[in-house]
This record gives structure tokens, C-alpha cells and sequence, in this order.
């Protein structure tokens, strides 16, 4: 959790129970602000980012599991909200393409790499007769 | 293999090239979050009208009796919503479409004030002093504008319909609908 994360939640907000509020605290922290996009709805000012935590907490406290929570938003909101997308086919490209890029890199800095690779070249005949007589030479 | 290694920085330029087209085109906004209740029903909720007014409120078993109707998200304290007024309910006229309004988190008497001062051309208005209704319609803010097709959500604006760009892109939104029914 972030250290600066308490400020947004205001004393009224909070939940009597522990439990059902550090829920509500952790699914906020995971929901964006649809106003200020790169921010949970756990740390906005916003009023909507302040009616979507009192909603959550509704919703908890109903009785709703953190999964029914995150599907009520989403059903509205779309998987945007969602600071971790879930994996479904239309996020499927957001989720492995890293991996497929890195796989690709990889397979071309292999390939590349063994190509560069030369073999050690052996000596021609006459190298090797050259190579004899300096040995001669230089043998006391 | 040599001709397929050497095309391969040809492939990138034309990749990055795309990327590079798509994400500098004008019209595209990266803030702009994607309705998620397109094709979908509008919401259920029956929304009573400002107090002080007597329209029937914002109510989906009316708005869907119309082909094509418009709803309108506004505030009083929304400085672009003013700005919108006039020119959207000039735009509902000229295109004969019926407007529906949805005050978000308003005060009675500050939004009766502001009907007043500029104008009250909703058919009919709910009243979401709460901003509950807000988010079933999944806002972000306001204003923003919806066009429904007998009931179903076909298209969310965002922002004023103020302006050439943006009275362009709703106008054309509003075409292509027309065009499909």
C-alpha cells in the first residue's frame, strides 16, 4: 500500500468493521478514478472517485464479494477501470505481448550470435611448412 | 534468408510508422475511456425531475418510445455545461430530436436558477443529486451526451458539443446512426 493513501478516504467514509474496511481500502486501490485517470479512486479528491468508494463499501457491506464489487464496476465502467485488466480475449495482446516480444528478441539475438560464431581457421600447407621452418630456425 | 534480414528494417520503419500515424491522429484522445454500455439498455432508474419543475423526469419507458432521442449530463456548477447549452438544444431543434437532461450532483435551487437563467429545453429531467445515477450510466464527468436508439445507448460524447471539431465528430456520430437505422 502507498503511504500517502489515506488522505482521499474521508473519517465518514470508513467502515465500524476492520475487516470489510481494509477490503474496501484494497479494492480501491485497485480501481482508477475515471476523472483522474492515472489515480486509484482510493487516493482521488474527486467526487465520483469519493461516491465510488461510499458505493463499495454498500456493497461490502451487503454482502458482496470483492469479485461482484469489481464486476458491478466493470459492467458500467469497462475493464478500464481495472488497474489489473483481467485476462479475457480482448486483453489477451495486453497481457502476453511483452512476452512475445521478448521471446522474438531473444530468437533473433540467438540467431545472430551463432552466426557471428566463426570457426578457427586451420592452417594452409604452405602456412604449416612456413610455420616448420621458423621452428627449425629459432630450435638451438 | 539474406533478402528476409535485410527487408527487416523496412517491416520496422513501416510498424513504427503506423503506430507512430495512429497515435498522432488529431481525433484520437488517450483519455478518452470507451463507454462500457454501448448497445446496451439505459438504465432502468426512473428519475424524478428537478424540484420546482414539472416535466416527467427521466424516464427509460418514455425516452425509448423515440427512434432517436438525445440525453444530456449536465451540472450548474459546470462551467463547459453553460457553454454547451445554447448550442445543443439549438442542435436538438434543427435535427428534430427530443433532449433529455441528467442533472449530476446538483442542487434543487441552483439548478432551477440555471434553467432559468439560460433556458430549459429538456423534455424531461432526472434529478441525481446524489450522483448515483451518474454511475450506472458510467460518467466520468460532466457534460457529456448520449444518443439512444429506442431506448439502447448507441453513442457517448464527451466533453461540450461546443465548437467546430467537436460538433463535427457529434454530428457525424449522429449520422452514422441514422444511416444504420
Amino acid at each position: 500500500m502507498m503511504a500517502g493513501a489515506a488522505f482521499a478516504v474521508e473519517p465518514d467514509e470508513i467502515l465500524d468493521d476492520p475487516v470489510l474496511e481494509q477490503r474496501a481500502r484494497d479494492i480501491s486501490a485497485n480501481v482508477r478514478c475515471v476523472v483522474c485517470q492515472n489515480e486509484p479512486i482510493d487516493t482521488s479528491n474527486a467526487g465520483i472517485a469519493r461516491d465510488l468508494r461510499i458505493l463499495i463499501r454498500e456493497r461490502l457491506v451487503a454482502g458482496d464479494t470483492n469479485a461482484e464489487v469489481y464486476d458491478f464496476l466493470v459492467d458500467r465502467y469497462g475493464a478500464y477501470v481495472l488497474f489489473k485488466p483481467p485476462v479475457n480475449t480482448t486483453t489477451l495482446a495486453l497481457w502476453i505481448g511483452p512476452f512475445v516480444i521478448l521471446g522474438i528478441a531473444a530468437v533473433a539475438t540467438f540467431l545472430g550470435l551463432r552466426r557471428t560464431k566463426t570457426k578457427p581457421e586451420t592452417l594452409s600447407a604452405e602456412e604449416e611448412a612456413a610455420l616448420a621452418a621458423l621452428r627449425k630456425a629459432s630450435d638451438p | 534468408m539474406k533478402r528476409i534480414l535485410a527487408a527487416i528494417p523496412l517491416v520496422l520503419v513501416i510498424i513504427l510508422g503506423g503506430f507512430l500515424l495512429w497515435g498522432l491522429n488529431e481525433d484520437r484522445d488517450p483519455n478518452e475511456i470507451p463507454s462500457a454500455l454501448i448497445g446496451r439498455e439505459m438504465p432502468e432508474l426512473v428519475l424524478k425531475t428537478i424540484p420546482g419543475l414539472s416535466d416527467g423526469g427521466l424516464d427509460p419507458g418514455v425516452v425509448s418510445t423515440h427512434e432517436i432521442a438525445l440525453v444530456n449530463v449536465f451540472a450548474s456548477w459546470c462551467v463547459p455545461c453553460r457553454a454547451e447549452h445554447g448550442p445543443l438544444s439549438q442542435l436538438a431543434v434543427d435535427e428534430d430530436l427530443p433532449l433529455y437532461g441528467l442533472n449530476y450532483r446538483d442542487q434543487a435551487d441552483a439548478a432551477f436558477e440555471w434553467l432559468e437563467e439560460l433556458g430549459n429545453s429538456y423534455q424531461g429531467i432526472g434529478f441525481d443529486e446524489t450522483g448515483r445515477a451518474g454511475i450506472e450510466w458510467g460518467i466520468s464527468g460532466v457534460p457529456e451526451t448520449f444518443i439512444l436508439q429506442n431506448g439502447v445507448i448507441v453513442h457517448r460524447h464527451l466533453g461540450p458539443i461546443v465548437g467546430e471539431t467537436a460538433t463535427r465528430q457529434f454530428m457525424d456520430a449522429l449520422n452514422a446512426v441514422r444511416g444504420a437505422s
